[in-house]
C-alpha cells in the first residue's frame, strides 16, 4: 500500500477584496509515496511545493481532487496520529520550554502519559536538547527551533513525516545533523516525504522526487532516471600551458592561465580526459563537478518550460 | 564628552525644565479661571444620557456623583457663595443614577431650599426631590420627614407639612413622631417648640455630618431667637411697670426675676442696649439666628463646611 | 476528545499567566486599598455602598479589558504566527481547538476574579468591620459578572476566529457598549416600524443584553436578586455563548490558513 497517493489535488485561490481574481497555486496534481522511501518534493521557490503540504495536513481545503494516506482519506482524522509534520521556519508558543512543548504536543497526539514522558526524553535525546530542555522557545536559535520542530514531529512515532524545507536557515552543522536524522528515519522504516530547493540534499537522500514548478508537477521518478537525459558538468584542472590537439578533439572550453590550464567537459566524457591526460603525460590537478546533474536537470527543464510558457503566453 | 552622554545630559535638562515649566503655566492657567474648575462639574447635564453611558455601572457613577454634590455644596459655602447653580441637577443625576441613595434625598432636603448662602434657595427643586425620592423609596419614612420639613421650614406650608408627616406615619417602621409630628403642626405650627422639635428630630437621625452639623446651628439659633425674645418681652414689661428702660441686663434680671444671667447658649451674655434691644455678643456665631442682631448687621457666617 | 480540549484549555492558561494577565490584580487591589481609605473621609453612611461599587465595578471592568485583549487574539495571533500549524496537524479537530481556548480564557477570568473577589470581601471589612448576611449577595453580583465575562470571551473569540486584532477589539468593545443598553434598543425596536424595526428587532436581540447582568447598584443597597433571574441568566449566558462559539466554529472551519 502506498503510504501516500495524491489523486488530483489542486488548488486556486480567490484574491482581492471585491472583485476576486482566481490565482491557480496548485495544478491537478497526481503521484504517489510508497512506504519506506524517503521521498524528495523539489521544485523553486514559489513552486507550489508548501501549498501541496498544507492541503495534506488540512491547514488549507483543495478546490479539487483528493488523496489518501496510508491507505485512508486524508481527511480522516485516525490520519493525524499516524503522521508527523515539520513546517517551513516553524514557530512555536515561545513562553513554553522545550519540555513543555513536546508534553503538550504528546498529550495533544494522544499519548498515554506514561509513554509520554520516556518519548518526550528520548526525542530530546535524539534532536540534541537535553541541556536546553528548561529553557523558553523565545530562547532559542533557529536552529535549535528546528531541532525541536522535528522533535515534535516524530514524538508520537509516526509512520509517516513530512518535512517542508527541513534544512533552510541551518548552518552546515545542524544540516548534516537533519540529514542524519533523515536517515535514521528511514532506517527505522518510516516514510519521509519532504520538500526542498537545494538540490545536494535531495540528492543524497531521496530515493526518488517530484518536481513541481509554477504549480504544475513536472516529473516523477528515481534521481539517475530524470537526469540520465540531461547531463552534468564538470572542471578538470591540469598542469600544462597548451591545450593538446586530443583533448580539443573533446569538445571542451579551454582556459589557460599561467601554468594551469582549466577545462569543463561534460560529464560522461570524464574518463576520455583522463585518458587523454595520461596520455599526454600531463599532471592532473583537480576534476571539480561544475553543475550536478539535477542541477543541470533543472536548468534544463524548467528553463525549457519558462521559454515555452513564454512564447505560448 | 562623547555624542552619548551629550544627549543623555541634554535631554535630562529638557525633561526638568520642561516639568517644571508645564507645572508652573498649569498653575498659573489655573489662577487665571478659578471659577472653570469647579463649574465643570457637570460634563453632560442630561441624567439618562449619563446613565446611558454609565454602561450599567450606574451605582458607582451615583457614588461619584453624590461626592462631587457633597464638595461642591462644601467648597462654596465654605467661601460664601451666593448661588449653588449645579446643586440641584447634581444631585437629580445622582438619584437619577441610584434612587435608593437615599442619603442624597436628604442632603437635598436639608441643602437646596434654604435661601443663600446657606443653601440654594430652591424650595421647589427641593421638593421635586423629595417627592421623586419618595416614589422610588416608599417604605422609608424619613424622605416623608424630610419633605415635610421643607414645606414647614422653608415654605411655612403647614398644611402640606402636616399632610407629609401623616402620610409618613402610615409606613410600616415610621418612626413614632412623625404622628407627633402631623399634631403639632396642626395646632402649634408657629412655635418655637415645634421648631426644636423638628431641628432636634433631624440631628438624632441623620448621620451625615454637614446635616447635623447644620441642625446643630438651627437649634442654637432657636435657642437665641426664644432668649431674645423673652429678654425684650420682659424689657416690655418693664417699661410698661416703671416708664423707663433697664439700665443692664442685671437690673432687669432682678426686677423681672429672670433666673440667672441670661447667657447664650456659647456662654456669652447677652448685651442690653440703651434702646432697650437685646443682642447677642457675637452674631457671626449664630448663623441662622433672627433675633438679638444688631442693627445694620450684615451676616458673615462662620460655618463649619469642609473645603 | 474532551482531554483534548482540557489540554487546550490548560495550556491556554498557563499562556495568559505566563503573559503576566495576573499583574492586572496588583492595580486592582492598589485601587481597592485606596479606595476603602479613602471613601471614610466622605461620609460614613455610604462607605460600605461606595466599595461595594467601586470593588464590584472594577471587577467587571478589568475583567472585560482582560477578557477583550487575551481573546482577540486567542486565533488570529496563532493563525499569525504559525503556531497553529504543528497543532492542527496532530489529531485536534478544528472546533476542540476553538473550544479549548474559550475554556482555558474563561477559567483564567474566573481565576482572576476569585483573587478580586477576595480583595473586595477584604476592603469590605476593613470599612464595615464585620459581615453581614446580605454581604452574600456580593457572590451573586460575582457570578453574573462571571456570566458577562464567558458571554464576551464567545464574541472576542468569534471575532477573532476571521478578523484581525485591532478589529476585533473595536467590534468586541463596540458590543460590550451597546449591549449595556440593549434594552433601550430593544424598546425602540418594538416602536419601529417596517424595514427599520425589523432591522432593530434583530440586532436587539443579536447583540448581548447585559442589563439583566448589572445587579450591582442593587445588590449595593441589599435588595435581593430573585432565583429565577439566577436561573434565566445562567442559561442566557450559556446559550449566547454557544451561539457565538457555534459562529467561531463555521468560520474556523472553512477558514484556508495562510
Amino acid at each position: 500500500m502506498p503510504a501516500i497517493e495524491i489523486l488530483g489535488l489542486e488548488k486556486t485561490y480567490s484574491v482581492g477584496f471585491w472583485r476576486k481574481r482566481p490565482k491557480r497555486a496548485l495544478f491537478p496534481l497526481r503521484f504517489t509515496v510508497e512506504d519506506g522511501e524517503v521521498f524528495g518534493f523539489l521544485g523553486p521557490n514559489g513552486a507550489g511545493k508548501t501549498t501541496t503540504l498544507k492541503l495534506l495536513m488540512g491547514l488549507v481545503y483543495p478546490t479539487g481532487g483528493s488523496a489518501r494516506i496510508l491507505g485512508r482519506e486524508w481527511t480522516d482524522p485516525w490520519v493525524k496520529a499516524q503522521i508527523g509534520f515539520l513546517p517551513e521556519q516553524p514557530y512555536f508558543y515561545d513562553y513554553l520550554t522545550a519540555h513543555e512543548l513536546l508534553e503538550y504536543y504528546g498529550q495533544l497526539s494522544g499519548v498515554p502519559a506514561k509513554q509520554r514522558k520516556q518519548r518526550v526524553e528520548k526525542v530530546l535525546d535524539q534532536v540534541g536538547l537535553r541541556d536546553v530542555r528548561g529553557v523558553q522557545l523565545r530562547k532559542f536559535s533557529k536552529g535549535m527551533l528546528q531541532r525541536v520542530g522535528i522533535g515534535q514531529a516524530i514524538l508520537h512515532d509516526p509512520k509517516l513525516v513530512f518535512f517542508d524545507e527541513p534544512m533552510s536557515g541551518l548552518d552546515p552543522m545542524g544540516r548534516r545533523e537533519v540529514r542524519d536524522l533523515m536517515e535514521q528515519l528511514k532506517h527505522e522504516g518510516k516514510t519521509v516525504f519532504f520538500s526542498t530547493h537545494i538540490l545536494s540534499d535531495a540528492e543524497a537522500l531521496c530515493d526518488r522526487v517530484a518536481v513541481i514548478h509554477k504549480g504544475e508537477l513536472r516529473d516523477v521518478g528515481a534521481i539517475e532516471d530524470l537526469t540520465s537525459s540531461v547531463l552534468g558538468k564538470v572542471e578538470v584542472i591540469w598542469q600544462g600551458s597548451q591545450v593538446p590537439a586530443s583533448i580539443k578533439a573533446l569538445g571542451a572550453e579551454c582556459h589557460v592561465t599561467g601554468d594551469r590550464v582549466r577545462a569543463i567537459i561534460a560529464e560522461n566524457q570524464q574518463d576520455a580526459m583522463i585518458d587523454a591526460l595520461r596520455r599526454e603525460r600531463l599532471r592532473l590537478i583537480a576534476i571539480i563537478p561544475v553543475r550536478t546533474s539535477l542541477e543541470a536537470y533543472f536548468v534544463e527543464k524548467l528553463r525549457r518550460a519558462e521559454t515555452t510558457a513564454g512564447s505560448v503566453a | 564628552m562623547n555624542p552619548r552622554q551629550k544627549t543623555t545630559t541634554i535631554a535630562s535638562i529638557c525633561l526638568v525644565v520642561s516639568l517644571a515649566a508645564s507645572s508652573f503655566l498649569l498653575h498659573r492657567i489655573d489662577r487665571l479661571r478659578p471659577q472653570a474648575t469647579l463649574d465643570e462639574v457637570l460634563y453632560l447635564s442630561s441624567p439618562t444620557v449619563i446613565k446611558r453611558a454609565s454602561l450599567g455601572y450606574e451605582g458607582l457613577m451615583a457614588c461619584i456623583y453624590w461626592t462631587r454634590a457633597v464638595q461642591y455644596f462644601g467648597y462654596r459655602h465654605h467661601f460664601d457663595a451666593e448661588s449653588y447653580n449645579l446643586l440641584a441637577p447634581l444631585l437629580e443625576i445622582t438619584t437619577h443614577l441610584d434612587p435608593h441613595l437615599v442619603v442624597a434625598y436628604e442632603f437635598g432636603s436639608s441643602f437646596l431650599a434654604p435661601a443663600p448662602p446657606h443653601g440654594a434657595g430652591q424650595p421647589q427643586a427641593a421638593i421635586q426631590l423629595m417627592e421623586y425620592g419618595i416614589q422610588n423609596n416608599p417604605d422609608n419614612w424619613r424622605l416623608y420627614y424630610d419633605l415635610g420639613f421643607v414645606y414647614y421650614m422653608e415654605l411655612k406650608d403647614y398644611k402640606k407639612a402636616a399632610d407629609t408627616f401623616e402620610r409618613g406615619s402610615h409606613v410600616p417602621n415610621a418612626h413614632p413622631f412623625l404622628k407627633i409630628l402631623a399634631a403639632q403642626m396642626a395646632q402649634h405650627a408657629g412655635e418655637y417648640q415645634t421648631a426644636r422639635m423638628l431641628w432636634s428630630a433631624t440631628f438624632q437621625t441623620t448621620q451625615d455630618e454637614q446635616i447635623k452639623q447644620n441642625a446643630v446651628e438651627h437649634l442654637r439659633a432657636l435657642r437665641v431667637d426664644e432668649d431674645v425674645q423673652h429678654l425684650e418681652e420682659a424689657v416690655t414689661r418693664f417699661g410698661e411697670r416703671t416708664g423707663r428702660l433697664p439700665a443692664s441686663l442685671a437690673e432687669l434680671v432682678a426686677a423681672e426675676g429672670l433666673a440667672g444671667t441670661p447667657a447664650d447658649p456659647d456662654g456669652h451674655p447677652y448685651k442690653l442696649t440703651p434702646e432697650g434691644r437685646v443682642e447677642v455678643r457675637v452674631p457671626d456665631d449664630f448663623p441662622f439666628a433672627t433675633k438679638g442682631l444688631p442693627r445694620g448687621y450684615k451676616p458673615a457666617p462662620k460655618f463649619h463646611a469642609m473645603p | 476528545m474532551r482531554t483534548r480540549i482540557g489540554y487546550i484549555a490548560s495550556n491556554t492558561f498557563r499562556e495568559a499567566v505566563r503573559d503576566r494577565v495576573l499583574y492586572n490584580l496588583i492595580a486592582f487591589a492598589l485601587l481597592l486599598s485606596g479606595a476603602a481609605i479613602l471613601v471614610g473621609q466622605i461620609s460614613i453612611e455610604i462607605e460600605k455602598l461606595v466599595v461595594i461599587n467601586l470593588g464590584l465595578t472594577a471587577v467587571s471592568l478589568f475583567g472585560v479589558v482582560i477578557a477583550i485583549f487575551i481573546g482577540i487574539g486567542l486565533v488570529s495571533k496563532e493563525i499569525e504566527k504559525r503556531t497553529l500549524y504543528t497543532v492542527l496537524s496532530r489529531p485536534v479537530r478544528r472546533w476542540e481547538f476553538i473550544v479549548g481556548k474559550f475554556f482555558g480564557l474563561a477559567g483564567t477570568l474566573v481565576v482572576n476574579t476569585f483573587f478580586m473577589a477576595i480583595g473586595v470581601f477584604g476592603a469590605l471589612f476593613y470599612v464595615s468591620h464585620k459581615f453581614v448576611r446580605a454581604d452574600a449577595l456580593i457572590l451573586v453580583a460575582l457570578y453574573f459578572i462571571i456570566l458577562e465575562f464567558l458571554i464576551i470571551c464567545s464574541l472576542a473569540l468569534l471575532f477573532s476566529s476571521f478578523s484581525s486584532p485591532l478589529l476585533s477589539a473595536v467590534f468586541a468593545f463596540s458590543l460590550f457598549v451597546i449591549g449595556s443598553f440593549a434594552e433601550d434598543l430593544r424598546n425602540f425596536a418594538k416602536m419601529a416600524h417596517g424595514v427599520s424595526g425589523l432591522l432593530a428587532t434583530g440586532a436587539a436581540y443579536l447583540v448581548p443584553n447585559f442589563s439583566a447582568f448589572n445587579v450591582i447598584t442593587s445588590i449595593a443597597h441589599e435588595q435581593p436578586v430573585a432565583g429565577q433571574l439566577i436561573l434565566q441568566n445562567s442559561l442566557y449566558a450559556l446559550f449566547y455563548a454557544a451561539m457565538a462559539l457555534s459562529g467561531a466554529v463555521l468560520i474556523f472551519e472553512r477558514r484556508d490558513l495562510k
